[in-house]
């Protein structure tokens, strides 16, 4: 194995082709990232700490979403509705006296149950169809939420309970990290490997070209339902994070704007790329704090008084999302995914780049 | 059952699936002439609303010079959206191009907040507002016009796409485009008008419900209401949309009475045109009046 690729496709088996880190870099890269991950709690202080979790726990939402869009090609306007079905089903598991360790995955496959229901229709439909499907999904499971008082609470919200390890809380949000930080290795590590499988390049195939999907033998209703099922199950993942991080859940947070968030991570990190998902997702959690700052460094002076920034900093972040969604599609359709190979190549072949 | 307010229901239905259709219209046009489906075509009313106000109620402007000039800057809103926002993607794939149109949507919507706040705004009185008697039934007179300025500018729509170079133009293009450009089409011109016409048709929807109810951003809501009619109708047909429109007016009105007579679940009225939008999906994908796409292998 060598330290770095070499310049241009030199992979002569499928072996090469498949596997994960090309390089010994690229893994040892991956494991110091990780020990670095590890070691966050004990540097960061509590905000950046907060940060790192939203990122960890949208980051796994963005990743089932990006199972949908980036490698099937089927898109969802109505994740955080999944989203926000995960976090109000493990706070129902938790409230039964399910540990709170068990309630999540429990949420997620009960969250995976309530997709494949919607994506029924996603059977049968492609592309613009189902968006507008998953638009109505979005819109009655935002009703039920707000109508059904024994699932969600109604309007008051739900208190959750923190995990519990072995009689210790998980309440601080150093100890949370860890939970959350599980999760995400998880999950990225199951993306990462699906890829590889028959029914990972079957995906794929069904998002190239699903005539000749079908016509290999990839039947695709069932390849669009899967899919539609695992991006529940993550959406569930996440959602059940969000909730006992929060511990409290409530109806209001989950509206389209939020789904549409969730599209915006996975087309600003790139489509198809499973580390595109986390950048994507780290890009969407920076981004209002960004807004935030330049808005706290005007406060006071000429512009700030003008453009009313301090009472309006709300919009502004929903403008930057939208400003944000529509720049990266015109003028990088790939994503901060491939922007990343570019800067790595920019190195690699520096001073002699073509 | 209470006829009375059975047929009350019925026609406030029609009245407001009236400017249903008017929107459903104006996305299909976008849709049929350019295939993009857009997300931002509340927005659209948004706009128009809000400019059209903020013409009336800040410059003192006179109804009609008011509306003249919304038009004419929405002639140029959806030349310029198209031409920057459009116009690179053409050729990227569905999703990018959808993903554009909700980009825009929210950008829209929270820049309309930013500029005139999250609270309803009542036009400046333009007419007396009285009811009148239909039939046996109450209608404000408002209503009525809202109703006459949706069957207007279906008319034109009709008159539009039949009779006028342009409207055939564009249909040619709708039809083929390599052929529509092998006449002699621009087609870039045809997209960019698609556009345009969307715009201000939608933009005059929007200051007719803003005239009648007050302007705020839930008149974006329009724009996803529109879903459910244009999928009951057909996504391409325009026929469809405005038959799709009406018949979405009527079933909110109508499940909203359910609802408060048998079921007591509140919220029916925004809700019901989805669950009949799933249901179709299902059963009809392609709307009462669609174009059945059989791909053969």
């Amino acid at each position: 194995m060598s330290v770095m690729t070499p310049a241009g496709d030199y992979r002569e088996s499928y072996h090469a082709d498949m596997c994960i880190f090309p390089t010994r870099n690229s893994r040892w890269a991956m494991l110091v990232g990780l020990a670095l991950c590890c070691a966050a709690p004990l540097v960061l202080d509590r905000y950046a700490l907060s940060l790192m979790i939203n990122i960890g726990m949208l980051g796994i939402a963005a990743l089932g979403l990006n199972i949908l869009v980036g490698f099937t090609g089927q898109i969802s306007i109505g994740h955080a509705a999944f989203f926000g079905f995960g976090a109000f089903a493990s706070a129902g598991f938790a409230d039964l006296g399910v540990p709170v360790l068990l309630a999540m995955p429990l949420a997620a496959l009960a969250t995976t149950a309530v997709g494949l229901v919607f994506g029924l229709p996603a059977a049968r439909l492609k592309g613009l169809y189902l968006v507008i499907a998953t638009l109505a999904a979005q819109f009655i499971l935002e009703d039920f939420f707000a109508r059904a008082q024994w699932f969600s609470g109604g309007v008051a919200g739900r208190v959750t309970d923190a995990p519990n390890l072995f009689g210790v809380a998980l309440d601080t949000d150093a100890r949370y990290f860890y939970v959350v930080l599980l999760w995400v290795v998880l999950s990225f590590c199951a993306v990462a490997n699906l890829v590889r499988t028959r029914d990972g390049r079957a995906l794929i195939a069904v998002r190239d070209h699903y005539l000749s999907a079908e016509m290999m033998g990839v039947d695709l209703a069932y390849y669009r339902t899967l899919s539609f099922g695992i991006a529940s199950f993550f959406a569930g993942l996440g959602g059940a994070l969000y909730a006992h991080y929060l511990r409290f859940v409530s109806v209001e947070a989950f509206t389209i704007l939020f789904s549409i968030q969730f599209l915006a991570m996975v087309i600003i990190g790139g489509l198809g790329s499973v580390m595109g998902s986390l950048l994507g997702t780290c890009f969407m959690v920076l981004l209002p704090e960004v807004v935030q700052a330049v808005a706290d460094a005007l406060q006071g002076g000429a512009i700030d008084r003008a453009l009313k920034l301090g009472s309006s900093i709300a919009f502004l972040r929903e403008m930057t999302i939208g400003a944000a969604i529509i720049l990266f599609l015109v003028f990088e359709p790939e994503g901060l995914a491939r922007r990343w190979r570019l800067i790595k190549a920019y190195w690699k072949l520096y001073p002699y780049s073509y | 059952m209470e006829w009375d307010l059975l047929s009350q229901l019925v026609l406030n239905g029609m009245i407001v699936g009236a400017l249903y259709g008017v929107v459903a219209m104006s996305f299909v046009l976008i849709y049929k002439a350019s295939q993009v489906v857009n997300f931002a075509q509340g927005e659209f009313l948004l706009v128009g609303a809000w400019v059209c106000w903020w013409l009336l109620a800040r410059w003192g402007l006179p109804f009609w010079a008011g509306f003249l000039l919304t038009l004419g800057f929405m002639t140029i809103f959806g030349v310029l959206l198209q031409v920057i926002v459009l116009r690179p993607l053409i050729g990227e794939p569905v999703i990018s191009v959808i993903m554009a149109t909700v980009g825009l949507s929210i950008f829209f919507q929270a820049l309309m907040k930013w500029m005139f706040g999250v609270f309803a705004q009542p036009f400046p009185p333009i007419f007396r507002t009285e009811r009148v008697n239909v039939l046996g039934l109450q209608v404000q007179s408002a209503y009525l016009l809202s109703l006459a300025i949706s069957l207007v500018v279906m008319a034109a729509f009709g008159w539009f796409f039949t009779a006028s170079k342009h409207g055939l133009a564009m249909r040619a293009t709708a039809f083929d485009q390599q052929v529509a450009q092998s006449l002699g089409i621009s087609v870039p011109r045809v997209f960019a008008m698609s556009w345009t016409i969307s715009a201000v048709v939608s933009a005059v929807a929007g200051v007719t419900v803003g005239v009648v109810n007050g302007v705020s951003s839930g008149l974006s809501f329009y724009g996803i209401k529109v879903f459910p009619a244009v999928i009951l109708g057909g996504l391409d047909s325009i026929l469809g949309a405005v038959l799709g429109g009406l018949i979405v007016g009527v079933l909110e009105n109508l499940a909203q009475y359910v609802d408060a007579q048998f079921l007591g679940w509140g919220n029916m009225f925004q809700i019901a045109p989805f669950y009949a939008l799933i249901l179709i999906l299902m059963l009809r994908p392609y709307g009462l009046f669609g174009t059945q796409s059989i791909e053969r292998v």
